[in-house]
């Protein structure tokens, strides 16, 4: 027992890996916030003047809203006059071929191993890399056009498809729908931009790597992805960010529109840095993601495994409008050392016959606290809606916390609504068992964390669910009580 | 090849083996019998190093190594193999990938290389006809939703893939229906060689019907009171274990 108990103290208290500056130079704007900041994001983005009215709109609202307080977490007060709110490589112009990048930004990209390189974009992934806020390279878009598919930076979608961003902005999260939603409107950077046209398949997978690399730089993207009637499209977001000793903020919001018959699948792989062993820095992740399964028949999927960040405070939603419409959410969160986690979903069934699933999965080891906050709302026209909700807690050590707290309102007598949970110790006998196979604790815990995990993990892409796999082994591996 | 000498241990603070002495050599098949309670699992669990297990005194040598030197994992590289009475579910995890990671890290132990997934797969479709395990069981999750029987035909693939040098089946015939039990016993006496032993644990003398042993110990109240050849198990299953605890003055 003691053995094994300093082998989780060890392995639980390992160094994040991803934990690397890269030099690159940065064309940053003074710190703090106020409409002149916001002014100039937008001049230095050359946007157009509803832009900027949607900012400013945001900001004042802002102004007037609090900091939300009912999650299940502790945390400093944020002094937003600390924060910039503008970072940009200062080269901005866009490269011809990679010879013209940064070869220090290669680097990082490297380590990151996104597929930038001509030969792996043989691999079927397109990126669009956003660094410190502005899109850097977005690989394939040509194919992709000549499908009549877009996928490029928010920016760029500003400049080249403004009725687009008009019509759809803010459509499924409000720039006042809470908090931090109306801080990431008022000074949103960049970010992704998808359309994809009606009747189309996207024939690759669209990713986005999201890292943050300057310091006291906030990052505030957002992300609209819009899947017009009959189209398909998976979409991949990975996040990570250097090792610094103060907290960072992360407010981002991604938006999804879902036509008639559409299906977008959304799947997460964040792993921002979590702080250090006592709790020092780490990243402050508040995101709003919201789906609209605005067509009929048409299908929303959120996948996410989260290892990463100091306060997690996240809740992929689905807003079921569409008759016969389908949502998903699929999630693994781990928490280790001092990380909280807040997350969970919102469905909301409107629609006749919509049915929406929930398996949430919290591990948690060290001191965290994990919280699993779910809301499944049947309005009162949604006939024969159904929920099937499964929340699953696995403990690692006793100096952890897991909570779960499901909120059901129902307002329609035809719906049925399910709802599992459970909490679980990773056993002795199972990681005994493991030994006796040659097979050292360490190692054992990964494989039983991942089988635990492996219900979600199947859900992401191939490429995502290998990299899900490794990090969950990287970031809980050992701890066991 | 196994050395036991003295052997105290306690489970929750209650003394459980009281000075165990048993030599084990290449080549040899020990039956180890005893009523409920006298410590076989015990016995089988200290050895195989569960740490629910405290060792108060005595010494283990295992191929000339003091096998308190080394941590579970350690030990079934080494060549030590339990076979679980009760083996464990693992959600999640295919049996594929936890055999394959199992014969890796024996193998990586030994300086070998790795398999490749194909030579693995290989190695498991001969290895499955061997033992006449069912197809099936190996794409599940381990032991999950496995029937008594599947678990300890379970237990066996896995010593055949692992190739033991001493393989411990602990109740191994508990639960096992009649094909079963000559199916798991086929596969151990397939398996047995000159350079490989095999400790039996059990309450049967049915099971020595099918792996005829070399010696026969009784184990009783944490010591071993008798040894013998097989027909000391015969002798048992006719007469119970009174006479040999008459035989000790009780």
């Amino acid at each position: 027992m003691e053995d094994q108990n300093k082998l989780i103290k060890e392995v639980t208290q390992r160094d994040y890996r991803f934990g690397f500056v890269s030099d690159i130079e940065t064309d940053t704007i003074v710190k703090g916030l106020n409409e002149e900041v916001i002014r100039i994001i937008s001049a230095k983005k050359d946007e157009p003047e509803f832009m900027l009215e949607f900012r400013l709109k945001a900001y004042r609202r802002w102004l007037t809203m609090k900091m939300p307080e009912w999650a299940q977490i502790k945390m400093p007060v944020i002094d937003y006059q600390e924060i910039i709110y503008y970072a940009a490589p200062t080269q901005q112009a866009k490269y011809e071929s990679l010879n013209e990048v940064d070869p220090e930004l290669l680097r990082t990209f490297e380590k990151l191993g996104i597929p930038l390189e001509e030969q792996k974009m043989l691999s079927g992934v397109a990126v669009d890399a956003v660094i410190d806020s502005v899109s850097v390279k977005t690989t394939f878009k040509e194919t992709l056009a000549e499908r009549g598919i877009i996928f490029c930076s928010f920016s760029d979608a500003v400049k080249h498809h403004p009725d687009l961003i008009q019509k759809y902005l803010g459509m499924a999260v409000p720039y006042n729908d809470n908090y931090f939603a109306a801080l990431n409107s008022a000074v949103f950077s960049d970010g992704s931009f998808v359309y994809i046209p009606k009747g189309t398949r996207c024939p690759m997978e669209l990713s986005t790597y999201f890292r943050i690399n300057a310091k006291n730089t906030g990052q505030f993207e957002r992300t609209l992805i819009i899947a017009d009637d009959d189209s398909y499209v998976s979409y991949l977001e990975g996040c990570t960010a250097p090792m610094r000793d103060e907290n960072q903020l992360h407010a981002a919001i991604v938006e999804i529109i879902a036509m008639d018959r559409a299906e977008v699948k959304y799947s997460t792989v964040q792993n921002w840095y979590p702080g250090d062993k006592n709790g020092k820095g780490g990243i402050f992740n508040f995101v709003t993601k919201r789906g609209i399964c605005k067509g009929v028949s048409s299908k929303i999927c959120w996948n996410q495994v989260e290892t990463g960040s100091a306060i997690t405070w996240k809740y992929p939603s689905c807003v079921l409008m569409g008759d016969n419409s389908i949502a998903e959410f699929n999630s693994v969160a781990l928490t280790n050392n001092y990380q909280q986690a807040d997350t969970g979903t919102k469905m909301i069934h409107i629609g006749k016959n919509t049915k929406s699933t929930i398996v949430s999965k919290g591990i948690s080891a060290g001191h965290s606290s994990n919280s699993y906050r779910g809301l499944v709302r049947v309005a009162p026209k949604a006939e024969n809606a159904r929920n099937y909700s499964q929340c699953d807690s696995l403990l690692l050590g006793d100096t952890c916390g897991a909570h779960t707290f499901p909120y059901i309102e129902v307002g329609n007598s035809s719906s049925i609504i399910e709802h599992e949970a459970t909490t679980s110790k990773i056993g002795e006998d199972q990681i005994f068992y493991c030994n006796q196979r040659g097979i050292s604790t360490e190692d054992a815990i990964g494989m039983i964390v991942n089988g635990y995990a492996r219900e979600v993990i199947n859900k992401l892409p191939m490429e995502f669910a290998v990299e899900a796999q490794k990090l969950l082994q990287i970031s809980l591996e050992g701890s066991v009580g | 090849m196994l050395v036991i000498k003295d052997l105290y241990a306690k489970v929750e603070g209650k003394d459980i083996l009281k000075g165990i002495n048993l030599t084990v050599n290449a080549g040899e098949v020990h039956a180890i019998m005893g009523p409920n309670g006298s410590g076989k699992s015990t016995l089988a669990n200290v050895l195989a190093g569960h740490t629910n297990f405290e060792v108060t005194h005595g010494s283990i040598t295992f191929n000339g190594k003091d096998i308190f030197d080394m941590s579970p994992d350690i030990r079934a590289k080494e060549g030590l193999f339990l076979s679980f009475q009760y083996p464990v579910e693992i959600p999640g995890v295919s049996m594929v990938n936890f055999l394959k990671t199992a014969v890796n890290e024996h193998r990586k132990y030994r300086n070998e290389k790795e398999l490749t997934a194909g030579d693995f797969l290989k190695l498991m479709r001969e290895k499955k006809a061997m033992v006449q395990i069912d197809s099936q069981l190996t794409n599940r999750s381990v032991n999950e939703g496995f029937s008594g029987g599947e678990k300890k035909k379970n237990e066996i693939f896995q010593m055949a893939m692992l190739e033991p040098t001493l393989a411990i089946l602990d109740e191994t015939d508990s639960g096992l229906d009649i094909d079963a039990l000559r199916i798991v016993s086929n596969g151990v006496n397939m398996l047995k060689t000159k350079d490989n032993a095999t400790i039996l644990v059990t309450h049967y003398q049915r099971l020595l019907d099918y792996i005829v042993p070399d010696f026969v110990h009784v184990l009783y109240e944490g010591r071993i009171v008798k040894s013998a050849g097989k027909e000391l198990a015969i002798e048992i299953e006719e007469k119970g274990y009174d006479w040999i605890k008459k035989e000790l003055g009780e």
